[in-house]
C-alpha cells in the first residue's frame, strides 16, 4: 500500500468544523484589524493630546485599556465554549480549539496588561505594582489561565484532553469571581494609602475616549483573526496525527513477521 | 450502599491506610514544623514580627501540606494498578470524591492541630476568640481537601503531576488563603465580628467546590 | 441468545499506539474464549477496552448490551477482570483489601470468607498485601475475581506465577463457568491449561484476531479494506 492514509483524512471524513469562518473573511477582518490599529497608533500618539496630569505615559491606556478588555472577553470565550463542550448536545470538538485557542489569547492579552499597567504605574503611581484589588484579580486570573494552557500542553487522546480541560476551565471561571470578591473586600477593609485614584479614570477627553473605543475595536478585530488563525492551526495539528494514526494502523495491521507467534501464516 | 455508606467505604480505607504508613506522622508534621522553624529563621524572631505575620505562615504551610497531601492521596490509588480497580468497583464517582476529601480533611485538620501547638510554642501567639478561628479553619479545610482532590484526580495519570497540580491548584485556592488568614488575625486580634465574614467566604467556597467535586470527580477518573 | 460481547473493527489507542487495530471478537453466554497471541498483540488491552476502561477509538463494541461507544460504565459491575496486578493496596491485608472491593461491589462479608477459603487464604488474611510473595498475589487478584460474583470474567494471563493451590482453584473455576453461565474471556501463554475448558481459541496477531467470530449467532461485518489485504485468512483448527 502506498502511502497509508494520505488521501484518507481528506476525503473519506468530510469533518465538520475545519475552519470557524471562510479563508475570506478572516482577510477582510484581517485587513480591518490593521487599519484600526494604525488607526489607533495616529489617535492614540498623535490626534490625542496628552493627559493633564500623567503625560505622555498616558497614551499607554490607548493599549491597556483594550488588552485587558480583550483578556476577560477571550476567558469569557473560553468559559462559554468549555460549557458548550460539556454539554452532551452540543458536544463538539470545535469547542474544544475554540476553548483553547481564545485561553491562548486571553494569556498573551492579560500578560500585555498586566505588563503595559505595570509601565504606566512607575511614572504615574511611582510604583510598578500596587496591591490594588483589580491588579491583584487579574494576576490571579493570569496564573489559572496559565494553568490552564500547562493542562492543554500534557499529551492525551483528543477527547480525553478535551472532557480534562473544559472541566479545568469552567473550575477557573468559577473562580475568578470568588477570588475578585474577596480580593476587593481584603483591600477595601484594611485601608492602606493606596497610591491608585479613582478619580485619575474619570476625566477623558474627547479624542482621549476616541482612542480608547478605536482600541477596543481594533483589539477585537485582531482577536477574531487570531482566534481563526490559531483554530486554524489546531485543525491541522490534529489533521496530520489523524493521518500519523492512520499511518500505524495500517503499519500495525501489515505489521512485520509477527514474534513468538502461535500458528499464524505471514 | 448510599452515597454516604460508599463514601465512609473509601474514606475509612483511605485513613486506614494513612494510619498504617504513617507518612503524616512521620512526615508531613515534621516538614510543617521546619517550615515554622526556617520562617523563623527567614524573620527575625525578636520584633514581633513573627507573631504579626503568624497566620499567614500558617496558612501557607498548610498549602504545602495540603499538596503534600493530595500527592499521597493519588499516590496510593497508583500503586499496583488500584485505579483501574477502583474505576472496577462499582463505586460511583461523587461518593469517592467525598470519601477521599474526606480522609485529606481530617488528614489536614490533625496536622492543623498539630500546627497550632507549634505556632502558639514557636511564635508566641495567643489565640484569642476561638470560635470564628475553629470553625473558619474547619471550613476552609473542608474547601481546600475538596478542591485537592479535584486537582488531584485530574492530573492524578498524567507523568508531569507532582508539578501541574501546584500550578492548577494554588491559584484556585487562593481566596481560601485570604479568607482563613484574616479570619485567623481577627480572632488572633480578639476581634471576632470582623472574622465571621471570613469565616462565610470560606463556607461558600467549601460548598461550592463540594459540589463541583461531587459532579466533575467521575469522568475526571475515567479519564486518568 | 445475545452475545456478552461483541466487537466490530474495533481499534483501541495506547497512547499513539494502535494496540488494536480493527478487531473482531463475538463471546457468547457461558462460552470461555482464549486469547492467545505473542507479546505486544494487544491481549491486555482488548481485555481491558472490554471491561471499559479504555475507550474504542473507532468501530462497534458492546458488551452485555451496553454500547462501549456511548457507555463504559454501566456493565462494569458484572465484570471481574484479573488484571496482571492486583489492584490492592499495599498497606491494607489480604482480608481488609478483599472487604473493600467486595463491599465497592455490593457484596458482604460472607462472600470475602468464602473467597478466603475458596483460595486458601485463612493463613494469610492478616497479612499486608506488601508482604505477600508474587503467587499469593496472584491467589488475591483470583479472590477479588470471583468474590464479585460476575456474569463475565476477564482473566489476564492468571497463571503467570499463579502457585498450586490457585491453579487448582481457576481450574474448578474454569470448569465451572458454563453450568454457571458465566463467560469467561481469558487471556493466556500457557495454552494447554487453557484449551480443555475452551471452547474456542482465538489468536491475536498485531492488534488483529483470527477466529474471533464462530460463537453461535455471529454475524460476521465486512473487514475494513486495509485488514482484509493485510490478513490472509489463517485457518485454525477448532480446539475440541
Amino acid at each position: 500500500m502506498s502511502a497509508p492514509g494520505t488521501d484518507m483524512v481528506s476525503d473519506a471524513d468530510p469533518r465538520s468544523g475545519e475552519r470557524l469562518m471562510a479563508p475570506v473573511a478572516r482577510r477582510i477582518v484581517g485587513v480591518l484589524a490593521l487599519v484600526t490599529l494604525a488607526a489607533l497608533v495616529i489617535v492614540g500618539l498623535w490626534v490625542a493630546p496628552p493627559d493633564e496630569f500623567q503625560g505622555d505615559a498616558q497614551r499607554l491606556m490607548y493599549i491597556h485599556v483594550p488588552a485587558a478588555w480583550l483578556a476577560y472577553l477571550a476567558f469569557g470565550v473560553t468559559a462559554v465554549s468549555s460549557a458548550l463542550y460539556l454539554w452532551p448536545r452540543t458536544r463538539s470538538l470545535v469547542w474544544d480549539r475554540v476553548a483553547g485557542a481564545s485561553a491562548e489569547l486571553g494569556v498573551v492579552f492579560t500578560a500585555l496588561c498586566l505588563l503595559l499597567g505595570s509601565l504606566w504605574g512607575r511614572p504615574v503611581w511611582g510604583v510598578w505594582w500596587a496591591w490594588d484589588a483589580r491588579l491583584v484579580t487579574t494576576a490571579v486570573l493570569f496564573f489559572l489561565y496559565l494553568g490552564y494552557l500547562a493542562l492543554r500542553r500534557v499529551p492525551a487522546t483528543l477527547d480525553v484532553r478535551a472532557k480534562r480541560c473544559a472541566i479545568a476551565a469552567l473550575i477557573a471561571f468559577i473562580d475568578v469571581p470568588i477570588v475578585h470578591f474577596s480580593v476587593t473586600w481584603w483591600r477595601t477593609l484594611h485601608q492602606e494609602a493606596t497610591v491608585f485614584n479613582p478619580e485619575l479614570d474619570a476625566e477623558i477627553h474627547g479624542t482621549m475616549a476616541l482612542a480608547l473605543w478605536i482600541g477596543v475595536l481594533a483589539f477585537t478585530l485582531l482577536y477574531v483573526y487570531l482566534l481563526d488563525l490559531r483554530y486554524r492551526l489546531e485543525v491541522l495539528d490534529e489533521d496530520r496525527d489523524e493521518r500519523e494514526l492512520e499511518a500505524a494502523i495500517a503499519d500495525r495491521v501489515q505489521g512485520g513477521p509477527p514474534r513468538e507467534t502461535v500458528g499464524a501464516s505471514s | 450502599m448510599s452515597l454516604f455508606q460508599e463514601a465512609a467505604l473509601v474514606a475509612g480505607k483511605d485513613l486506614r491506610i494513612e494510619a498504617r504508613a504513617k507518612v503524616i506522622g512521620q512526615q508531613i508534621v515534621p516538614f510543617g514544623l521546619i517550615v515554622l522553624l526556617l520562617f523563623a529563621f527567614a524573620l527575625d524572631p525578636d520584633r514581633g514580627v513573627l507573631q504579626r505575620v503568624a497566620p499567614g505562615l500558617f496558612w501557607i504551610t498548610v498549602l504545602l501540606a495540603l499538596l503534600l497531601g493530595v500527592s499521597r492521596s493519588f499516590a496510593v490509588e497508583a500503586e499496583n494498578g488500584a485505579r483501574d480497580a477502583l474505576r472496577m468497583s462499582g463505586l460511583d464517582g461523587s461518593s469517592i470524591f467525598l470519601g477521599k476529601a474526606s480522609a485529606l480533611a481530617v488528614e489536614l485538620l490533625v496536622f492543623e492541630a498539630l500546627l497550632t501547638v507549634g505556632v502558639v510554642v514557636l511564635f508566641d501567639v495567643r489565640l484569642a476568640s476561638l470560635p470564628p478561628l475553629v470553625v473558619g479553619t474547619v471550613f476552609a479545610t473542608v474547601g481546600l481537601a475538596a478542591t485537592g482532590t479535584l486537582y488531584g484526580v485530574l492530573a492524578a495519570g498524567i507523568r508531569a503531576r507532582e508539578t501541574l497540580v501546584p500550578v492548577l491548584l494554588l491559584p484556585v485556592v487562593a481566596p481560601v488563603l485570604l479568607g482563613a488568614t484574616r479570619s485567623w488575625e481577627s480572632s488572633i486580634d480578639g476581634v471576632p465580628g470582623d472574622a465571621w465574614p471570613w469565616v462565610a467566604l470560606l463556607g461558600i467556597f467549601a460548598v461550592l467546590f463540594v459540589g463541583i467535586g461531587m459532579l466533575a470527580f467521575g469522568p475526571l477518573l475515567e479519564e486518568s | 441468545m445475545p452475545l456478552v460481547v461483541r466487537l466490530r473493527s474495533a481499534v483501541c489507542l495506547l497512547g499513539r499506539f494502535p494496540a488494536l487495530a480493527g478487531v473482531d471478537l463475538d463471546v457468547a453466554p457461558g462460552e470461555t474464549v482464549l486469547l492467545s497471541g505473542g507479546n505486544g498483540a494487544g491481549k491486555t488491552t482488548l481485555l481491558r477496552l472490554v471491561a471499559g476502561l479504555l475507550p474504542l477509538h473507532q468501530g462497534e463494541g458492546e458488551v452485555m448490551g451496553v454500547n462501549l461507544a456511548e457507555d463504559r460504565r454501566s456493565h462494569r459491575s458484572r465484570v471481574a477482570f484479573v488484571a496482571q496486578d492486583t489492584g490492592c493496596y499495599e498497606d491494607l491485608t489480604v482480608r481488609e483489601n478483599l472487604r473493600f472491593a467486595t463491599r465497592a461491589a455490593g457484596g458482604d462479608d460472607a462472600r470475602v470468607d468464602e473467597a478466603i477459603d475458596a483460595l486458601e487464604l485463612g493463613r494469610l488474611a492478616d497479612v499486608r498485601h506488601g508482604k505477600l510473595s508474587t503467587g499469593q498475589r496472584r491467589r488475591l487478584a483470583l479472590a477479588v475475581g470471583i468474590a464479585r460474583r460476575p456474569d463475565l470474567y476477564l482473566l489476564d494471563e492468571p497463571h503467570a506465577g499463579l502457585d498450586a493451590p490457585g491453579r487448582a482453584y481457576l481450574d474448578q473455576v474454569l470448569a465451572r463457568a458454563a453450568e454457571e453461565g458465566r463467560s469467561v474471556l481469558i487471556a493466556s501463554h500457557e495454552l494447554e491449561m487453557v484449551r480443555p475448558f475452551a471452547s474456542r481459541e482465538v489468536v491475536l496477531t498485531n492488534g488483529q484476531a483470527d477466529g474471533a467470530l464462530d460463537a453461535a449467532g455471529s454475524t460476521p461485518a465486512p473487514a475494513p479494506a486495509e485488514a482484509a489485504e493485510a490478513v490472509e485468512a489463517t485457518t485454525l483448527e477448532p480446539t475440541p
